[in-house]
């Protein structure tokens, strides 16, 4: 790469832009002023203490992984048979059904949320938790159609005739069989899917309750009133688990998994 | 297998899409056309009102500006990943994938770091005297529009590296053997071939910035509103449903207009380009 240098630089400057703004978060998590000050003049761990016992945010962390995790599992029961007739059978309309699969994606966030309020909170009075869940649920049910659909893709069904023609039935085929071979797909679904769950907020934002907010809804709304680096300490505590989820993921999917 | 297998696998997501995403949809949008009777009234208002017009150009002038900075910074940037060794390309798409991962408050919440009263631009200003008093860039459509192509900066990064490591090197090598200069070889070569990959990056980004909302709350707050922050504030704070009803529309009409016609575009240019939408 030698050769570019006016390339280099530019790459080097974009790559600086978009690390620095978080490094920055990331310092003055470590301050010891009562405001976010950069750079920092002294260091203390205060707010990390501070926002590990935060009342508010552990209950909003716990209901974000909950929540992350139901509306993912749902999603891939529900979510994988569709991808798998899709792929595997000429279904009529298999194109229009495939874009319905992936309206929630075209539908702007805050519509969702929003047309799920009056619907879910006002019309049928559905208790937040299942709300939520019902939410993101919608929101993470395209990453699942396309993952594992694009996974499916790649499958050769021919594998599945052979299990089938040697007697295994087709409810057990498809388990023992076609799973097995799109595990990675369903894995980087399972995440992408999660991840997306767990980061939204437009959803979050219309459908949370009094004291029943997930852990970013909770962030939004302690950003909007207060400049204290608690948030620093929990922004740096959710790099934290980015990054050892990159490197779990690198490790065993490759890291382009989380890039779909 | 029986014929109807297929049908019974797909009928679950479709029952849950029907009921909980169309219908509630339906809902909102039906009183915004048919209030007491067919009207149009509710657009007519929406649209000859001049701020909710001032708030929609200035929704789509920010989505518009930061799909242009997007292309403009993320093309050289996705080519240099895509030339890298193959170290250097993991550690350089793993630095673009973290923010696409890390939560879009934090992002948010590190530009007002940035850009506040008490910021790094500000304090670094007033440290080398360039100002005496700090400089308001918080709350103002620029403090947007930064945040916005911060966000989707890495999204049209790693759509392009994906197109542009389908490219041979070798094209390259060909041209400059040719005679062509690096910079020649690459707006004749690489840039042609990479068109699919720049419009897939420009819908994604321009339909994410359109209806973004965190960023624009956080960064933009009531003194720059945007559509997605003037639907969450005239639904929840002022109960105006028609209105809010109104705005859902015109953000999926915007947002489907745009996916279709770059789509066409895309399409014609590279049957392989088409998104699938």
């Amino acid at each position: 790469m030698r050769r570019y240098k006016g390339l280099t630089i530019f790459a080097i400057l974009v790559f600086a832009f978009l690390f620095i703004p978080l490094l920055i978060i990331a310092v003055t998590a470590f301050g010891s002023e009562p405001t976010i000050s950069f750079p920092i003049k002294g260091f203390s761990l205060e707010w990390f203490g501070k926002a590990l016992s935060s009342e508010s945010f552990r209950k909003a962390f716990i209901l974000s992984i909950q929540i992350a995790f139901l509306a993912t599992i749902l999603a891939l029961i529900i979510g994988i048979p569709a991808a798998y007739a899709l792929s595997r059978y000429s279904v009529k309309g298999r194109k229009f059904i495939k874009s319905f699969f992936l309206s929630p994606t075209i539908v702007p966030g805050i519509v969702v949320g929003y047309a799920l309020f009056q619907f879910v909170v006002i019309k049928l009075k559905m208790p937040v938790f299942e709300g939520l869940l019902l939410g993101h649920f919608l929101v993470v049910l395209p990453y699942i159609i396309r993952v594992v659909g694009g996974s499916l893709e790649q499958f050769d069904y021919s594998i599945e005739e052979v299990a089938w023609s040697l007697g295994c039935n087709k409810f057990l085929a498809f388990f023992k069989v076609v799973l097995p071979n799109i595990s990675s797909g369903i894995i980087s679904a399972f995440l992408l899917a999660f991840i997306n769950s767990f980061n939204n907020i437009p959803v979050s934002m219309f459908l949370s309750g009094p004291g029943i907010t997930t852990l970013p809804a909770s962030l939004m709304s302690y950003v909007e009133y207060n400049y204290d680096p608690t948030v620093s300490a929990v922004s740096v505590l959710l790099m934290l688990a980015t990054i050892i989820i990159m490197f779990i993921v690198e490790k065993t999917l490759g890291i382009s998994a989380l890039a779909k | 297998m029986k014929k109807s297998m297929p049908y019974l696998f797909l009928l679950p997501g479709i029952v849950l899409l029907i009921f909980f995403l169309m219908v509630p949809l339906f809902a909102i949008l039906w009183p915004t056309l048919f209030p007491d009777g067919f009207s149009l009234s509710a657009y007519t208002s929406f649209f000859t009102d001049e701020y909710y017009i001032e708030i929609l150009i200035r929704t789509i002038r920010i989505a518009l500006i930061a799909a242009i900075v997007c292309i403009i910074l993320g093309v050289p940037s996705a080519y240099f990943i895509s030339r890298c060794s193959a170290k250097w390309k993991g550690i350089l798409i793993a630095i673009s994938i973290f923010p696409m991962l890390t939560n879009s408050v934090v992002r948010s919440f590190a530009w007002i770091n940035i850009l506040g009263k008490n910021g790094v631009i500000n304090n670094l200003l007033m440290a080398i005297g360039i100002v005496d008093e700090p400089i308001g860039m918080l709350y103002t459509e620029f403090s947007v529009l930064i945040g916005t192509i911060y966000l989707f900066l890495p999204l049209m990064i790693m759509t392009l590296v994906g197109v542009m490591d389908q490219i041979d090197n070798d094209m390259m090598e060909a041209a400059e053997s040719l005679g062509a200069s690096k910079l020649k070889a690459f707006i004749k070569v690489v840039l042609p071939l990479s068109v699919p990959g720049i419009l897939t990056g420009a819908v994604l980004v321009f339909t994410g910035a359109l209806t973004a909302y965190t960023t624009p709350q956080l960064l933009g707050g009531n003194k720059s509103l945007v559509l997605a922050t003037l639907i969450y504030q005239r639904a929840m704070t002022l109960n105006d449903w028609s209105g809010a009803g109104v705005i859902a529309a015109v953000m999926i009409i915007i947002t489907l207009v745009v996916m279709k016609v770059l789509n066409l575009i895309a399409a014609k240019l590279d049957k392989r380009g088409e998104i699938d939408a």
